[in-house]
């Protein structure tokens, strides 16, 4: 009920993301459910009667500290199944990085998103580069690349419905990558600290279709001629 | 009765102040181990330090190893004379390591002003950053040292029986040696 | 019947304190007696309190009713937000949390648990408390300089704290990070102070494995401390000189790393959180056993794993730099020894809940107090899980899925823990019982206004709110969980004022509640062998002597329901005989 308020993922790694929230989310309200019932029991069933003492139970005795270690390795055996699959959750989304369709370059600076796009020729660093503050156009089920970059301080590239969130921090360049399954408008929040303007720093994504895409693209590079377009 | 009370009064006082600062000890290690810890991977990731480090002067900064090894030898005789009851060695031992103490910092203090001179402050680069910092650092650990000598110095003086708190005073003066014996090669010595 | 205790003459420098003769100067103010410096701790935690409370009531208010004037505030301009949450976060971690948890738990509790007279180094612990009181007196000087306080948030990230230009606060910070210097000092001596004390002045009998669980704790805490501490000590050296001299150990133009920074602070951030967790979980322990009647499950189990804890704690600071850019393949690491850390955590909490099972239960206020921990605590470490899962940590990192784990794990052991500790001492520590009705009720409403308040803000995270946003209506996606910030706000208030009962029961018990017995809870450990309040020396002419170990409840085979520690067993076995 309360994964309800995750937004719509439209990642092709968010899945796995997503399940393994599940996972957790089942496993530790089972965990909640099993200690406060018993703890919750224990208190009524054992509330003060006249005449009746408690039981001298330290723990000591392995049969009791049983009731401890069993537990304990029961918890260990879960965390280390979340931790495998997490694993491999981890690689797909951070390690194995994709190749590109799509590469762009975004800079955080105090207090807007800087995307520079290549241009028709795929090429930064050459004249149809093109600067576009707080917009990101991407094409549907294209794979992104994104290196992410800051002119100031720390900022945090956070795409919630990409399950995509990665610091951009001064003096390095840092990979990122999605592939959108679905079109839409989505925002870009930055989710570290970066100074009073912080609270507002925000750019929009858009997922186009392969046709709007087209149309854009001919929009901001008026010159090109449709096979440079890169698809 | 009474003697035996004092004594055993005194040597409970000695165990506390002893466990006290090896435990200080251990904090400070940590200070410097991050301070240090951090110079070692920074120097390690960026280029061109050697050429800055080529500045110092090693010639200046090994008699002050010597400076401060002899401080740490006479620190330890000055512990050895309260033990032996002599408390006018007490005094000429402490007094001689306050001396070597302050002579290190007079070596320091023209060293930092000869690299001033010649325009290495601490922002020009990070080099220098962390020479004035590790060093300063330091530098700061051997006055409070010296300091805490100079009390126990004027304690001796007055023939107060405080003799056990020279060898706790001791180890946190092994301690600052020890410190600048890490501190020497890493930033004299290597390039 | 006669105790064979050991005869130990109040030390000469002790002797003369009788109550009063040494004027009001050096009874109540520069005082050596650890039981007063306590009381000084938890003062000044208590009027921190205030003021921390203070920040996260216009915070949320804010936060509910962007751009409104906040009433007993005005309007908040967005750099006056990031001071705010900054100020809150630091002065309720260092000024409360620690002060009272540490401060005040550690220096009443300690001589007086392991039956000695105060601590090893008396006039260092004096200098160790007004030393966080210039400490605490630097932080609110900073809220009124050109600019205002610290804006770089508690974390204090680089380089935007790094050069005043980027936040356009200079003073603030320097402020904030010379505060900082003077607690860390503060701390450190009364950790080395604590240490010392234990090691070396336990009364005789008093072995290491009899001692009381919470001594166990705070001894720990001390230790996690004192090794954490250096590496952020000298980043605080380090940014002082970046933002003084213009030296760029943290800011990347000059040659510097921000995220040396991450590094060395969180170093030192999060076994800063245990340091804070271990009381509270100790006072939690002490309350259980005494009104279950029952000693602790597993008495030693919980101290290796407190060690054990206390060991993790060390390695598992980067998983605060998931998504930091640090190399991804040293997240895995980081993640199984986060997940690991739940398995000698999750130990305790059986522990404590099988302690319960065949007990003899009383719900005094204090036993609510308990019971309320284990379960927010259990339910704050469950949601720690979610965020040490890596790839799950990418979606919930610096959202309010964050702040709602922190201020569940943070306030059960704060509050929950921290007031377990208060009512459970508070005749001991002032001599008089507080008032039970009205501390049912304190606890009552907190309860349910904590979980009212904090709950719905991991919704609020999962919706992917970020952190240290001052309008949440500025982004369209946050439009749907405006209502629950709303509602949190209004909740939150509710939990403030659920603290007055606490308030009006802490003033008036003081000075007219019920004059307190030495032992009113029947409790085994040594200080309830003090009279209430104990005196200066905390014992008359003899420190007691230790016969067994501190939870000895419904012992077999005697008729007490319980035994002291400091009771012989000569005496004992003459009871049995009878």
């Amino acid at each position: 009920m309360y994964l309800n308020w995750l937004p719509e993922n439209i990642s092709t790694h968010g899945g796995e993301i997503d399940s393994l929230l599940r996972l957790i989310y089942y496993i530790t309200l089972a965990w909640f459910i099993v200690t406060m019932g018993a703890m919750l029991g224990f208190v009524l069933l054992f509330r003060r009667r006249d005449g009746q003492r408690a039981a001298y139970i330290t723990g000591e005795k392995l049969s009791q500290a049983a009731w401890l270690l069993i537990p304990a390795a029961l918890v260990l055996v879960l965390d280390l199944w979340i931790d495998f699959r997490g694993g491999d959750a981890w690689a797909k989304a951070k390690l194995h990085v994709p190749p590109s369709e799509l590469q762009v370059q975004v800079t955080g600076k105090q207090f807007n998103w800087e995307i520079l796009y290549p241009g028709p020729d795929g090429q930064f660093g050459t004249v149809d580069d093109l600067q576009i503050d707080n917009e990101l156009h991407v094409v549907v089920n294209k794979v992104v690349g994104i290196t992410l970059k800051s002119k100031d301080v720390i900022h945090s590239l956070f795409l919630p419905n990409l399950r995509l969130q990665q610091n951009a921090v001064p003096g390095r360049k840092f990979p990122a990558w999605f592939q959108a399954t679905k079109t839409g408008v989505f925002e870009i929040p930055c989710a570290e600290l970066c100074g009073f303007g912080h609270s507002g720093m925000v750019g929009h994504l858009t997922v186009h279709t392969a046709e709007e895409y087209d149309k854009w693209v001919k929009e901001q590079w008026p010159s090109a001629t449709g096979d440079e377009i890169p698809r | 009765m009474t003697r035996m009370a004092a004594v055993s009064e005194q040597s409970s006082l000695a165990l506390r102040g002893k466990i006290a600062i090896w435990w200080l000890i251990a904090s400070e290690v940590m200070i410097f181990g991050g301070a240090v810890g951090s110079y070692i991977l920074a120097r390690a990731a960026g280029p061109g330090w050697s050429a800055e480090a080529a500045h110092l002067s090693t010639s200046l900064a090994t008699i002050n190893t010597f400076v401060l090894l002899t401080s740490s030898m006479t620190m330890a005789m000055a512990f050895a004379s309260y033990q032996k009851g002599d408390q006018r060695e007490v005094r000429r031992f402490l007094l001689l390591t306050i001396l070597l103490g302050l002579a290190f910092l007079g070596i320091k203090a023209y060293e930092y002003t000869s690299h001033i001179m010649e325009g290495d402050v601490p922002w020009s680069g990070s080099f220098w950053s962390f020479y004035y910092a590790l060093t300063g650092l330091h530098a700061l650990h051997v006055i409070a040292g010296a300091i805490v000598n100079f009390i126990l110095f004027l304690a001796a003086g007055r023939g107060l029986s405080t003799g056990y708190r020279i060898e706790i005073a001791g180890l946190y003066w092994h301690f600052v040696d020890i410190v600048w014996i890490f501190l020497f090669p890493l930033l004299y010595l290597s390039y | 019947m006669t105790n064979p205790q050991s005869v130990d003459p109040i030390p000469a420098s002790v002797a003369h304190i009788a109550h009063g003769e040494l004027g009001f100067w050096r009874t109540y103010v520069f005082t050596t007696d650890h039981k007063t410096i306590a009381k000084q701790y938890l003062s000044l935690g208590l009027f921190m309190a205030f003021v921390g409370g203070y920040l996260a009531y216009v915070m949320r208010w804010q936060l509910a009713f962007p751009d409104t004037s906040i009433p007993g505030f005005g309007f908040v301009g967005p750099e006056t937000y990031n001071a705010l949450v900054t100020n809150h976060g630091t002065i309720m971690v260092f000024f409360v949390a620690m002060p009272i948890l540490l401060g005040a738990f550690g220096n009443f509790l300690i001589p007086l648990m392991i039956g000695a007279r105060d601590m090893a180094f008396p006039r260092l612990n004096m200098l160790s408390f007004w030393i966080l009181a210039v400490s605490a007196l630097l932080i609110l000087t900073s809220f009124f300089v050109p600019a205002g306080g610290a804006s770089a948030g508690w974390t204090g990230y680089a380089p935007l704290s790094a050069r005043a230009e980027y936040t356009g606060v200079n003073w603030g910070i320097n402020l904030w990070l010379l505060a900082h210097a003077l607690e860390f000092a503060s701390f450190l001596m009364g950790g080395v102070n604590f240490l010392t004390t234990a090691i070396t002045m336990r009364a005789p009998g008093m072995t290491f494995f009899r001692l009381p669980l919470v001594i166990w704790q705070l001894l720990t805490a001390s230790v996690i401390f004192l090794l954490s501490v250096g590496p952020l000590i000298s980043a605080a050296v380090m940014l002082l000189m970046d933002r003084l001299l213009g030296t760029s150990f943290f800011v990347p133009e000059g040659g510097g790393d921000p995220m040396l920074w991450e590094h060395l602070f969180w170093f030192f951030g999060h076994p800063e959180v245990y340091v804070i967790l271990l009381p509270g979980l100790g006072a939690v322990l002490e309350v259980l056993a005494v009104f279950s009647r029952k000693p602790i499950f597993g008495y030693r189990w919980i101290i290796y794993s407190t060690l054990t804890t206390g060991f993790l704690s060390m390695i598992v600071w980067a998983h605060h730099m998931f998504v930091s850019g640090m190399d991804p393949r040293l997240v895995m690491p980081f993640s199984i020894s986060t997940i690991l850390i739940s398995v000698p955590i999750a130990l305790i909490m059986f522990s404590m809940i099988l302690t319960l099972w065949k007990g003899s239960i009383r719900l005094t206020t204090p036993m609510l107090w308990a019971l309320g921990f284990i379960a927010m605590f259990i339910l704050g470490g469950l949601t720690g899980i979610v965020l040490g899962s890596a790839p799950v940590n990418i979606q919930v990192h610096g959202t309010h899925f964050v702040v709602a784990h922190f201020h569940y794990v943070l306030l059960s052991v704060v509050i929950f823990g921290g007031f377990t500790g208060l009512y459970f001492w508070f005749p001991k520590m002032f001599g008089r019982m507080m008032n039970e009705p009205l501390g049912r009720l304190h606890f009552l409403l907190t309860l349910i206004f904590f979980n009212l308040t904090f709950f719905p803000m991991h919704a609020v995270g999962l919706a992917g709110m970020p952190r240290r946003i001052a309008n949440p209506l500025q982004y369209e996606f946050l439009a749907a969980v405006q209502p629950l910030n709303v509602q949190i706000t209004i909740m939150a208030m509710g939990l403030i004022v659920a603290q007055l009962p606490f308030l009006i029961n802490f003033a008036w018990s003081i000075v007219a509640g019920r004059k307190a017995e030495p032992n009113p809870w029947e409790a085994a450990t040594l200080e309830w062998t003090a009279p209430s309040p104990p005196p200066h020396g905390n014992w008359g002419e003899a420190i007691p002597t230790v016969y067994r170990g501190p939870y000895e409840y419904s012992p077999p085979g005697v008729r007490e329901d319980y035994l002291p520690q400091d009771r012989a067993l000569a005496a004992r076995s003459a009871q049995e005989k009878r």
